[in-house]
Parts: structure tokens; C-alpha cells; sequence
């Protein structure tokens, strides 16, 4: 491999290690202040990018399918939480499971019924569809080095607001010990509700930012949900860092086990999480006794 | 104690009638009921098989499929391809690699709690999925035929028929007898009681000396290896093997029948399984988005019911089980035995 194409996979890697921490930092957000397991984060990967789709062809915009798929998940989330998602606060495991399980198959049943099974594809923005020449026969799309800016600013976002606002502070202090921020005086219910909604909306972010590369179909969700729970596992859970470092592992691992083990190129992230499972059980940037 | 004997005798006549309807179903109904009993059994034993980890252990696993789906395709690579394999020979070693696959899962997993439990199971059930859909092993992502079912004969003459609907229901029968009793001899064992012990106190059952790693690792195993029982058939019984037997999807809905059928007695999930494979049935036969009324179906189950059909019985009347008492001195049980 020289040097060129060896660059192209490692941008190759990092834009798909972008996406990946898009998705999984909402699960790990999800997980580690409220304390729930949501199998149907997939499926809302998968409805934010046959949103933008429709939104796409509907408007001919696609920063307005990124801002309108974002504000109905948001919204979409919200309601979740208000109707189901609390019943499920101190619940067992069991329940949280199979209750996001069924909502996989109303949320897979509702894009049915409003969107079909069709395979769609969505154009990038006109004015990021062109691509950079590398070298005489290999260029690189601009909309895959977009993703990564996009992807960077929104976890500098994030960061900053856990970091340095007052609601990051008691998300912080929620995920730290939530007995104590609530003798303290927090209330809970409206973090909660707001938690989960951003956590739903980042991964319909991610479905909407993949959509102009990669095909919009039914069963995208389910590959993505394993990929970022293998992601929340490798970075520990509820560190948004931890996310991003196993974003970026899992990105590396996948785009270079399809060049290296090709016909078992599904494997090597598995291999990856073994390894972190024996060596880290708790993930590499998690508390250790979680 | 007396009691318990007069509030379990329902329960037992309960029991007995299911086990004669069951005996009675092949002679009164017609082929195409035999063999929608035959694949609810197999399910209800898959069920039961899980129900160890998540009930009794406290576990819940979401790579079960992929331990049953494993079974079956080892009968489907170990059967020559328009003759019988023999089942004295692709039954064990068919057992063998779900209970070989669910060791190494288990020693991986369960260096993990909670939800890092359910994540962790899922990835690697994933990836067997993934194993056999993406390599051509077994015919990819198509799947692989059993053109012939495997024949218990011993020394060429054959014993019992499998390609007669009703032989091979009775053979499931007796299988899912058998692994019930295994299953209720394990859980009534000291070795059970410390499991649920682990799961009501990790803690203090650790304090007691109990080796929790290797008990919960043991009995995910044998999970594992019950679950490959019902894989085994399953693959017989279709006579076909796809990743799709592997995949989560599965493990959920197996998990739906735990929770339906009640997680804190043996025979439970097989109710669930009953219940969940008959509603099925029912919505398939008359609605177009019938995933949608049992996606529905479920959150309603987990919202009202979380005990499973248990709390509809102490609803109508029916003294309420006491769950407690069953797990709370598990660890003093321990200590008797």
C-alpha cells in the first residue's frame, strides 16, 4: 500500500470514526445519566436519514434536512421520555431492554407506513459535491472531509457545554452521583428529558450527515446500534471521551480490516473489544467500578 | 411450608394438564398445528434454556440466538448433502460448539455487570451473525439446506422416523422434558441457589466464599449448550439454517417470552413462548403492519406487567406468590445444603 492510498483509508477511517462518536456519544450520554440501556438508538440513526431524505426532496435543502431531522428527533425525544422512558428510571435491565426493543418495531412499522422500504440515496449540498485531487488519478470528496469538520465542532460542542455550563454541571453531577445532586437540590425530571432528547437527536444527526454517502435503508440502524455499543464499551460508559477514543479506534480497525482481512472484514472490531474486555473491563477511559 | 404445598397444587394440576394436552395435541389436531407445536416447543425450550442466565443468574443475555443458531449449523455443515447424518453423532458435537461458543462469550462477558453485560453479549452474538453471513462457510448470507433430517439408527437399522411430523414432535417433546429437568434439578441445587444468591447480592455472596465468576460462567454454559439443543432441532425441524437464526432480533423476542411467561420459575418461559408464537400467529393471519401492534403489544407487557403473566393471576384473586421469600434466603439455603 503506499503512501497516498494510505492516507485516503486513514481519512476513510477517521470520518467513519466521526460518525461513530455522532451516535455513540448520544447512547454514552444516555447511559450514564440516566441509567438506561436503549436498544432503539439505531433506529433513530435510521430515521434521521430517511428524514433528511424527505426533507431533501422536499425542500431541495439539505441544511434544512439537517436542521429539521435534528428538531424532530429532539422533539420526538422528548415525547419518548415524557411517555415511556420514565417508567423505566430504577427499573431492572430486562425491562429497559425489551421496552426499546418494542419501540424498534413500532419506530421500523411507522417508517414503513410514512417513508416505504425503498433503498433511497440524497445528494450532498451542491456546493460541498465536488472532490479533491490528491494526486493525477485519485481525488477525495469534499463532503467526507466536511463530515469530519462538522463532526469535530460538534464534539467541541459537546464538551463545552458538559464542561463549562451550569446543565453540564449537573449532567456531570448526575452521572457522578445522582442520590447526592438530588439532596442538593436538583431536579432531575426536565435534565432527564432534555438528556434523552439530545441523545436522540444525535443519532438521528448521525443518519441525517451519512445519508448523502451511503445508501438510506430499513435495516441501517441494527449495524450501526452494534457498532456503537461496541464504541460505548470500548471508551467506558457515560465518557463522552471515551466515546471519542473508541470512535476512533473502531473507525481505524473496521476501514483497515477491510483492507487487510477482506473477506472477514466484520471480525477484527470484535477481536478489538475482546482485547479491551481483558485488558480494560470497564473500558479504557471508564470508572473502575462501573 | 404447608402453605406453600396447598398454593403450588393448582400450579402442579396445572402442570399435568398442560403435559397431557401436549401428549394429545399430534392425535387430535392436523399436521400444520403439529408442526406449529412442534416449532413453539423448540422455541419454549430456547426460552427456558435463557431463562437460566436471566432469571436465575440475574444475566440478560441478548447472544442466545446466536448460541442456538450456532447448533444448528453444525448439524447443517456435518449433514452430507442427500443423506442422513446420524444424530448420535451431530447431536453432541452440535451441543458441544453452542456450549463451546457460549464458554468463551461467557469468560469475556462476564468480566462485566449490568448493562456492559447486555452490550457486551450482543456484540459478540453479532458477530457470530456477521461470521456466518459474510463468509461463505455456510452459503453466506443465503443460508444452507438440510435436505435430509438426521436418523437415529444404530447399526443401520432405523429407530424412529423424523420425517414423520408426529415422531418428531415427540422427540421434541421429550427433549424439552428433559432439559426442564435438568433445569429444575440445577436450580434447586446448591449450585442454583448460590447463582441466585450472586444475583441478589453480589457482594455478600462473594464475602461467603462463593467463587461467583466460575458459577455464573458454568451456568451460562450450560445455558448455552441447552440453548444449542433447540437449535439443533430447530435446524432439523426447517431443514434450513440462515444467519437470520443468529441474529439479536431473536435473542430479543426469546427474552419477551421470559418476561411474559415470568422469570422466577423453570417451566414460565415456555408459557411465554406459548403465548408470544400464538399471538404472533393470530396477527400475522390478519394484519399487514402486525409488528407494529406487537412492537405495542410488548411496551404494554413491560409497562404493566413486569412479572410476567404471574401478576394477572394475583390480579384475578389468586394469592400473590410470595418472590421474595424465594430469592431473598438463597444464601442461607446455600448454607443449609
Amino acid at each position: 500500500m503506499d503512501l497516498v492510498t494510505l492516507g485516503v483509508q486513514l481519512l476513510n477511517a477517521v470520518q467513519y470514526g466521526a460518525v461513530l462518536f455522532l451516535v455513540a456519544s448520544g447512547l454514552t450520554l444516555v447511559f450514564g445519566i440516566l441509567g438506561v440501556i436503549n436498544l432503539a438508538h439505531g433506529a433513530f440513526y435510521m430515521l434521521g436519514a430517511y428524514l433528511a431524505y424527505w426533507i431533501a426532496l422536499m425542500t431541495g435543502s439539505f441544511a434544512l434536512a439537517i436542521l429539521g431531522g435534528v428538531a424532530i428527533a429532539f422533539v420526538v425525544g422528548m415525547l419518548l421520555e415524557t411517555v415511556f422512558v420514565r417508567l423505566l428510571y430504577g427499573r431492572d435491565h430486562l425491562s429497559q431492554v425489551l421496552l426499546s426493543f418494542g419501540l424498534i418495531l413500532v419506530i421500523d412499522e411507522i417508517r414503513q407506513l410514512l417513508f416505504g422500504k425503498d433503498v433511497h440515496s440524497v445528494a450532498p449540498p451542491a456546493w460541498l459535491a465536488g472532490s479533491v485531487q490528491l494526486t493525477d488519478n485519485l481525488s477525495y470528496p469534499v463532503y467526507r472531509l466536511a463530515i469530519c469538520v462538522f463532526c469535530l465542532l460538534v464534539a467541541a460542542a459537546i464538551f463545552l457545554v458538559i464542561t463549562r455550563t451550569k446543565i453540564g454541571m449537573i449532567v456531570r453531577a448526575g452521572s457522578e452521583n445522582r442520590e447526592m445532586a438530588r439532596v442538593l437540590g436538583i431536579k432531575f425530571d426536565r435534565v432527564n428529558r432534555y438528556v434523552f432528547a439530545v441523545g436522540i437527536a444525535l443519532a438521528a444527526l448521525g443518519g441525517i450527515v451519512v445519508a448523502p454517502i451511503s445508501t438510506v435503508f430499513p435495516g441501517m440502524g441494527d449495524g450501526m446500534l452494534i457498532l456503537s455499543f461496541v464504541v460505548v464499551v470500548l471508551g467506558g460508559i457515560g465518557s463522552v471521551a471515551g466515546a471519542a477514543v473508541g470512535a476512533l479506534l473502531i473507525g481505524l480497525t473496521d476501514t483497515f480490516g477491510k483492507v487487510f482481512f477482506p473477506g472477514i472484514s466484520s471480525i477484527p472490531i470484535y477481536v478489538l473489544m475482546a482485547i479491551v474486555l481483558i485488558w480494560r473491563p470497564s473500558g479504557i477511559l471508564g470508572r473502575r467500578d462501573a | 411450608m404447608l402453605d406453600m404445598t396447598v398454593s403450588r397444587l393448582p400450579l402442579r394440576l396445572f402442570g399435568l394438564t398442560c403435559l397431557i394436552a401436549a401428549i394429545a395435541v399430534p392425535f387430535i389436531a392436523p399436521t400444520y398445528y403439529v408442526q406449529f407445536f412442534t416449532k413453539a416447543l423448540i422455541m419454549g425450550m430456547l426460552a427456558v434454556a435463557l431463562n437460566l442466565v436471566v432469571g436465575q443468574g440475574g444475566l440478560v443475555s441478548l447472544c442466545h440466538a446466536a448460541l442456538f443458531g450456532v447448533a444448528g449449523y453444525v448439524l447443517a455443515l456435518l449433514s452430507p448433502g442427500y443423506d442422513a447424518a446420524s444424530l448420535f453423532l451431530t447431536f453432541p458435537l452440535a451441543v458441544l460448539a453452542s456450549a463451546a461458543t457460549a464458554l468463551v462469550i461467557g469468560a469475556l462477558a462476564l468480566r462485566t455487570r449490568g448493562i456492559y453485560f447486555i452490550m457486551v453479549t450482543l456484540a459478540f452474538g453479532e458477530m457470530l451473525f456477521f461470521f456466518f453471513h459474510d463468509t461463505k462457510i455456510a452459503g453466506g448470507s443465503d443460508g444452507m439446506s438440510i435436505n435430509v433430517r438426521p436418523e437415529i439408527a444404530i447399526a443401520g437399522r432405523q429407530w424412529l422416523d423424523l420425517d414423520k411430523p408426529v415422531t418428531f414432535y415427540f422427540v421434541v417433546l421429550a427433549c424439552l422434558l428433559g432439559v426442564i429437568a435438568v433445569l429444575t434439578i440445577v436450580s434447586r441445587s446448591p449450585f442454583g441457589h448460590a447463582l441466585a444468591a450472586a444475583r441478589d447480592n453480589e457482594r455478600r455472596a462473594r464475602s461467603l466464599g462463593f467463587p461467583i465468576f466460575r458459577i455464573r460462567l458454568i451456568a451460562f454454559t450450560l445455558s448455552g449448550a441447552l440453548a444449542g439443543v433447540a437449535g439443533y432441532l430447530a435446524a432439523a425441524q426447517f431443514g434450513f439454517v440462515a444467519p437470520q437464526m443468529l441474529g439479536w432480533h431473536q435473542s430479543a423476542t426469546v427474552l419477551v417470552m421470559v418476561l411474559i411467561g415470568g422469570q422466577r420459575s423453570v417451566t414460565g418461559p415456555l408459557v411465554g413462548a406459548l403465548v408470544l408464537i400464538g399471538l404472533e400467529e393470530v396477527l400475522k393471519a390478519n394484519l399487514d403492519n402486525w409488528k407494529l401492534v406487537e412492537g405495542l403489544i410488548i411496551i404494554g407487557i413491560v409497562v404493566l406487567l413486569p412479572n410476567g403473566v404471574n401478576q394477572i393471576w394475583s390480579m384475578i384473586g389468586r394469592p400473590p406468590r410470595k418472590q421474595q421469600i424465594e430469592s431473598a434466603p438463597a444464601a442461607a439455603k446455600v448454607r443449609h445444603a
